[in-house]
């Protein structure tokens, strides 16, 4: 047993070896460089954090976003991350060993997968064993959906959050499996690590209420169940309420009704289990008709005054992002911000064998394996799959949730049915070579249980001698067990149903195929992990028959920025790129990824779809300087501003109905080429994208709509550009200062122009003139 | 489990008593009696089965009917004053509940007629409800503002 826990250790080292590697590819292919959008404010955070102690971040009003309302920092972000990277940084330098932070924050991830992988491990051990374990932390190491959101660069909340939610999940089934009320102490500890660290902590305080549900309602009421649930309600809401960002709404929101609900529930049924000790059958039954008349009156007068106060809140108490969830039509009718982030669409089913692959097909099996037999821990894992393939279903974003899920039951189903293959690959096998000779006719079950007894016993003294492979030797243990069950049970028919044995050439040709299959998983994954998700977006390359060519444009810009402009400069551009402005190019912006100001928002979309003039007097109203547009036409960069631009008409007509989106479409297409409306051909983004595109190859071919350009040749009146990167990806304007003097007829026409504005009838007031 | 004859006979005929009494409106006057002396029956037979549970569960039992009460009476407060500041009402109440809710879990993990718990020593019990409280207590405090 000493060997097995020894090989169990190090497989287990292995795979977080595993883990960690897989992770660097990007660090190999680019540089060791914060990726995307969201990470860069999350670097920004953790150097300040880093730079002036934690009282200084707790209390942190962050003047240089959202001009000119500024951010709550303290109040507004989920600690755990930066907290996380922060104290390893701390830590680490306390050693004396200099890394800097951003290499702590590059790295967190790796390191963290690894530890999740071990997490899983302990989870899967709980439902299922040793052998399970191992398995399901190999295969949640590789996972492609959870690279996608832990590669080394990816400084994202997910990173910690998945480590989170694996080990709550952990510590809930070692409570209800032992009843230990030390180990609900450590799972309310653990909870609000995850609350700290990421907004998908409501996936456990409703997940775990409809376990606690489920077991109630299918007579699995056992006094651990009150243990592992009760204390952490109290304690979990309060270590909620602690972290600011959720603060009151872990009492007032309905994410957490639920779990209040279910604690009333489960003390009901705990008290009638009490009621149903203390009296006899006969006198429980009064008691329950006594009761029920009773209380069912009084029960429907409090859900009468829940629901009444809950219905009268306009979004009956849910948060958007929430509503969305469980209506996935919310989002694209009320709040088009949600709706327009491409993580929060649906995903497609290839998306599914994409970021899951092989495990698709396993997790039914596992499914399977859960119910034979099935425990509290077993009900548990069945229960988060669904409810994670059904979130997975809204938001591609949530695959992640669905990763772990999958990874454990594929454990489950893999370690099963090796578990059943090479038990009955060694059974044939020393049949053949004991028995062999000695037993003619073994069609008789009798004869054949005989022979299970006597092969049962002499294989026991064989695996203690024999060099079983290795995968056997994972699942050693596990047979081990069976094997001494069955010697202990006398019944020889029942051990005939109990050792299911197949014919060995289907073991091995079943063994040798998921074996293959584990290689094709292993193949797919690291192709995934090299090529799909190991872009840091910051920097792209493509390759030409020159070789490897390389975009560092959003860098240079940022950099251009930092050189160029005043400290105190402020930039314009869509919330895309505010994050990455803040951190790299170090100036103020109007508006980013943080989106929580819609209106705001909604100024900056009015502002790009607006003549000059007006998106002038907008912006000068912000007091922005310049203004900062992504454009791709160039080189074929297809996720720039032009593509995104009906999302700013949409969000900006949402909040100035002025803007209307039938005016930007040509015959409800949305073109930019000659056929496209004079209102497209004027508005503020058309001009700044396009603004002497024509020079660069004479026809104004743009390469990612594939057209040629509707305006060829206008000049800026109120915008003067600045800065062109290399490809022309990033595009940077200067607002010109108002004239000294207008001059005597222009004058005139203004005040004549003026007049007849306010004269005309039936046209919609634009709020800023 | 138990017998099924002589159990369900007497709830056989109860069901039927209600029925006959929702056609009549002259058995109603008899249902009443006896349903009265049915809510005596149980709630004597209660008070003799709970006499005879042991002295450290009815000091549990006492310790949890304590801060229920405490709670009850600061919702009552909160309601009279008002719910500001609220965090400190919320850690106030639920300091109460957190504490009832661990002594509950202390109180079935000593309990010796639990099959589930009957190698878990009443100390380790002891220590662990310590520990949970300890750590109830300290979020408490810093919760409390």
């Amino acid at each position: 047993n000493a060997f097995g826990g020894v090989l169990c250790a190090f497989t287990l080292i292995l795979i977080g070896v595993l883990a960690f590697s897989i992770r660097l590819f990007s660090v190999i292919k680019y540089e060791s460089v914060i990726h995307e959008f969201d990470p860069y404010f999350n670097f920004r955070v953790t150097q300040f954090l880093s730079k002036n102690g934690i009282y200084e971040f707790w209390n942190w009003f962050d003047d240089r976003t959202w001009y000119p309302l500024g951010r709550v920092i303290g109040g507004t972000v989920y600690p755990g991350l930066t907290l996380t990277a922060g104290s390893i940084w701390w830590f680490v330098n306390a050693l004396n060993i200099p890394l800097s932070v951003e290499t702590v924050c590059v790295f967190t991830a790796p390191i963290f997968s690894a530890i999740a992988s071990w997490a899983t491990y302990l989870l899967t051990k709980e439902a299922k064993g040793t052998g399970a374990g191992l398995m399901a932390a190999a295969i949640l190491a590789m996972v492609p959906s959870y690279i996608s959101r832990s590669v080394a660069g990816s400084y994202d909340n997910e990173a910690v959050a998945i480590f989170a939610l694996v080990f709550t999940f952990y510590l809930y089934v070692k409570t209800l499996n032992t009843g230990s009320l030390f180990y609900a102490t450590l799972n309310a500890l653990s909870y609000f690590y995850m609350v700290c660290s990421w907004g998908g902590y409501t996936f456990i305080i409703n997940l775990i209420p409809m376990h606690v549900l489920l077991c109630i309602v299918t007579g699995r009421y056992s006094s651990r169940l009150y243990i592992a649930y009760a204390p952490l309600v109290i304690l979990g809401t309060l270590l909620a309420a602690l972290v600011p960002v959720v603060g009151f709404n872990a009492v007032l929101t309905s994410e957490h009704f639920a779990s209040f609900l279910v604690f009333i529930i489960l003390h009901v049924v705990a008290f009638v289990y009490y009621i149903k000790g203390l009296l006899t059958p006969r006198l429980f039954k009064m008691a329950m008709t006594l009761v029920i008349t009773v209380g069912l009156a009084v029960c429907f007068a409090v859900v009468a005054i829940l629901v009444a106060l809950v219905a009268s809140s306009p979004t009956k108490g849910w948060s958007g992002r929430s509503l969305s969830l469980l209506d996935p039509t919310y989002a694209s009718k009320y709040i088009p911000i949600i709706a327009s982030v491409s993580e929060h669409q649906p995903p497609t089913w290839p998306s599914y064998f994409m970021d899951i692959n092989v495990l698709a097909f396993l997790v039914p099996a596992g499914i399977i394996s859960c119910f034979l037999p099935l425990s509290d821990a077993s009900s548990f894992m069945v229960l988060y799959l669904v409810t994670a393939v059904y979130f997975s279903g809204v938001m591609v974003r949530l695959m992640l949730v669905l990763a772990p899920a999958a990874c454990i039951l594929s454990g489950i189903a893999l370690s099963s049915a090796f578990d059943v293959l090479t038990r009955s690959m060694k059974f044939q096998l020393s049949k053949l070579f004991d028995d062999g000779p000695a037993i003619s006719g073994n069609g008789s079950p009798n004869g054949s249980s005989a022979s299970t007894v006597n092969t049962s016993s002499s294989k026991n003294e064989k695996t203690e001698k024999s060099e079983a492979a290795p995968k056997e030797k994972q699942s050693k243990k596990n047979r081990r067990k069976d094997k001494e069950v069955t010697e202990s049970v006398s019944v020889k028919p029942k051990k005939e149903k109990r050792l299911s044995v197949l014919p060995l050439e289907a073991s091995i040709v079943s063994t040798l195929l998921l074996i293959a299959l584990g290689g094709f998983y292993v193949v797919h994954c690291v192709w995934a992990a090299a090529e799909a998700y190991s872009a840091p977006s910051i920097v792209l390359t493509s390759r030409s028959r020159e070789g490897l060519h390389v975009f560092d444009d959003f860098r240079e810009a940022y950099a251009w920025l930092s050189h160029n402009t005043d400290v105190d400069d402020k930039v314009a551009s869509w919330w895309d790129y505010g994050y990455q402005t803040t951190a790299m190019a170090n100036r103020t912006v109007i508006v980013d990824n943080n989106t929580w100001n819609n209106t705001h928002i909604a100024t900056v979309g009015t502002a790009m779809s607006s003549p000059e003039k007006a998106a002038w007097e907008i912006f000068d109203s912000l007091d922005v300087k310049y203004v900062l547009v992504v454009f791709g036409g160039l080189v074929g960069y297809p996720s720039d501003d032009i593509n995104k631009f009906l999302w700013m008409v949409r969000i900006g007509g949402g909040e100035f109905p002025h803007i209307k989106e039938p005016d930007y479409l040509r015959d409800g297409q949305y073109r930019v080429d000659a056929q496209a409306t004079p209102t497209m051909l004027n508005c503020l983004m058309y001009k700044l994208c396009y603004y002497r595109f024509v020079e660069t190859d004479g026809k104004g071919f743009d390469r990612v709509r594939g057209y040629e350009i509707g305006k060829k040749h206008f000049k800026l009146t109120h915008f003067e550009e600045v800065f062109t990167t290399h490809h022309w990806m990033v595009r940077i304007y200067k607002l010109k200062p108002q004239k000294n003097r207008i001059r005597g007829k222009l004058k005139k026409l203004k005040s004549s122009s003026k007049t007849s504005s306010t004269l005309a009838a039936g046209r919609k007031k634009n709020p800023w003139q | 489990a138990g017998g099924g004859g002589p159990r369900s006979d007497p709830h056989r005929a109860g069901f039927t008593h209600c029925l006959s009494s929702k056609r009549s409106e002259g058995a109603r006057f008899v249902r009443m009696p006896k349903a009265d002396g049915d809510a005596k029956l149980l709630i004597q037979s209660l008070n003799k089965a709970y006499a005879a549970t042991p002295t450290n569960l009815k000091i549990i039992d006492l310790y949890v009917f304590f801060a229920m009460v405490t709670a009850l009476v600061q919702v009552g407060y909160m309601g009279v004053v008002g719910s500001f500041p609220f965090n400190s009402f919320l850690s106030g109440v639920l300091s109460c509940i957190g504490t009832a809710v661990l002594a509950v879990c202390l109180r079935i993990q000593v309990n010796k007629d639990n099959k589930e718990f009957k190698d878990l020593p009443p100390e380790r019990a002891f220590a662990d409800f310590v520990l949970c409280n300890l750590v109830l207590h300290l979020v408490i405090m810093n919760f409390l503002g």
